[in-house]
């Protein structure tokens, strides 16, 4: 069961984003209404602790905390990506990256914290190192899709990026001779890719989009056992998984928890779905079965979910209709 | 600079009646659902983007070609541009999921795509106008809203 635990109440429009800092006490949302919110426990109670604004002219897309918690980022349909950093518990906006020639859709920090992604409608990927002094300057800009990308996202622990796009494609970049280039491009969903995320290992990959199914992408490294062809170094990825029939409409987002396994999934038919892979499943054909289904988790479509990564089971939410909610799985 | 016009000639329609109120349409002990009618009211004076006239008069849309599912709370709106090749038929689109965003309750989710085989770019206009975070984004476009909110305004001459 996804038993709610309480709903947060504040932003004026569509929330779109919910982030968890990595020590899992801080929640970040993001919103139409043009600021970010930071959402902590105050005895039972979880509260609005601060209010960002005056970051963004226009909708803040999403937010992404770093890896060491102490700064957050924030990617804004004003084409640029504030770096907020957090000092005592009060928030500072330090630095405005600008380069992206319109809405810029997501970001997201590499494991070391050294490096920056983010994605636009502009077709780019671009990467940003930060250097020792807080500057953040262009690495690399990414053209591969032919379309606006909708999200980006780190490998846990290889300096690995994936994005997923309008173009119906995922892609994969690596360094190589000190660029960035794309090294792989999976195709199977037939409409847009609205997120994509990696497991605790990172050698599997789940996508979901507007063909409303959920999609899970395994790795096979050059030499695998089961002779999978792969090029050179790179790995090959292969879909080996396509879970439908759940979902009524477009699913925008997807969680895969890294302390428990299971799935969560936000839909535009206002439902959460928690899915978990079934014991004995094989990896070159794993089954999922669904969980739980909470029908009317929102008045309106859910944008995003995400799992605390400390507690486990406690799933955070946001919607059109302006609430986020958290909610916990029990009877596991 | 020419502005030529997409399609010069078109075929003007005849508009429909106003609707008939029933008299258990003033009865507040009926529950009064969103009807198809009702729907097709909010979008049938809709401007067009290149002629004085509706959306009505143009045919491009139609009573038959909305559909309303109260118990699932679904609006799906097929709209048939005048030409195949129309290059505002995404413009039209939009203005028709702005003006049932702006009026119907929240509730509903609205559907708004061609009438199938109508357009040459049916595909590439539906997935537009399916896409929330595209449509947020052209809302916050100043000019686009500007000649968006052209299309629903009174017509001054009208």
């Amino acid at each position: 069961m996804l038993e709610p635990v309480c709903t947060l109440d504040g932003h004026q429009e569509t929330v779109w984003c919910v982030a968890w800092n990595p020590s899992g006490t801080l929640l970040a949302s993001s919103s139409s209404d043009k600021t970010i919110r930071i959402w902590g426990q105050e005895g039972d109670h979880w509260v609005c602790k601060s209010v960002l604004m005056e970051g963004h002219q226009r909708t803040i897309r999403s937010v992404a905390w770093s890896p060491c918690g102490n700064y957050l980022a924030s990617a804004s349909f004003d084409a640029t990506t504030g770096i907020w950093s957090r000092k005592e518990g009060e928030f500072e906006c330090i630095a405005t990256l600008e380069g992206h020639e319109n809405e810029v859709k997501s970001v997201a920090w590499a494991p070391s914290g050294s490096l920056l992604a983010t994605c636009s409608r502009d077709k780019s990927v671009w990467i940003w190192e930060v250097t020792e002094d807080e500057e953040y300057e262009c690495a690399s800009v990414l053209s591969s899709h032919t379309q606006d990308v909708k999200y980006v996202t780190w490998h846990p622990t290889k300096e690995m990026l994936a994005s997923c796009s309008y173009d119906d494609t995922i892609k994969l970049y690596k360094e190589e001779i000190d660029d960035w280039t794309c090294c792989n491009t999976l195709q199977s969903h037939q409409s847009t890719v609205w997120k994509v995320c990696f497991d605790k290992t990172g050698s599997r990959l789940l996508s979901c989009g507007d063909d409303k199914t959920l999609k899970i992408w395994q790795e096979y490294p050059p030499g695998n056992p089961e002779g999978v062809v792969t090029v050179g170094s790179d790995s090959a990825w292969k879909c080996v998984c396509t879970l439908s029939g759940y979902f009524n409409r477009t699913v925008y987002n997807v969680d895969w928890c890294h302390t428990s396994g299971l799935i969560a999934t936000a839909g535009g038919d206002d439902a959460i779905c928690v899915f978990r892979e079934e014991e004995c499943s094989d990896k070159n054909q794993p089954s999922f079965s669904l969980v739980t289904t909470v029908a009317k988790a929102h008045l309106q479509d859910v944008n995003c979910v995400a799992w605390n990564p400390k507690t486990p089971g406690l799933l955070a939410s946001c919607s059109d209709d302006r609430h986020i909610k958290l909610w916990q799985i029990t009877g596991l | 600079m020419s502005s030529r016009l997409d399609n010069a000639n078109p075929i003007i329609y005849q508009s429909q009646e106003e609707r008939e109120i029933l008299p258990e349409d003033e009865d507040d002990n009926i529950e009064d659902k969103v009807d198809s009618r009702e729907v097709f009211d909010l979008i049938r004076c809709i401007n067009d983007p290149e002629h004085p006239l509706t959306l009505e008069e143009l045919n491009v849309v139609e009573n038959d070609r909305v559909h309303v599912n109260n118990e699932e709370n679904r609006v799906q709106v097929e709209f048939t541009p005048t030409i195949p090749h129309c290059s505002m038929a995404t413009l039209i689109g939009l203005s028709i999921r702005v003006k049932l965003l702006r009026s119907l309750p929240s509730r509903f989710k609205v559907d708004v795509v061609i009438t199938p085989g109508s357009h040459a770019s049916e595909d590439a206009v539906n997935k537009q106008l399916a896409d929330k975070e595209r449509v947020a984004a052209a809302l916050e476009n100043s000019h686009l809203l500007e000649v968006v909110n052209q299309c629903l305004s009174k017509r001054k001459n009208g």
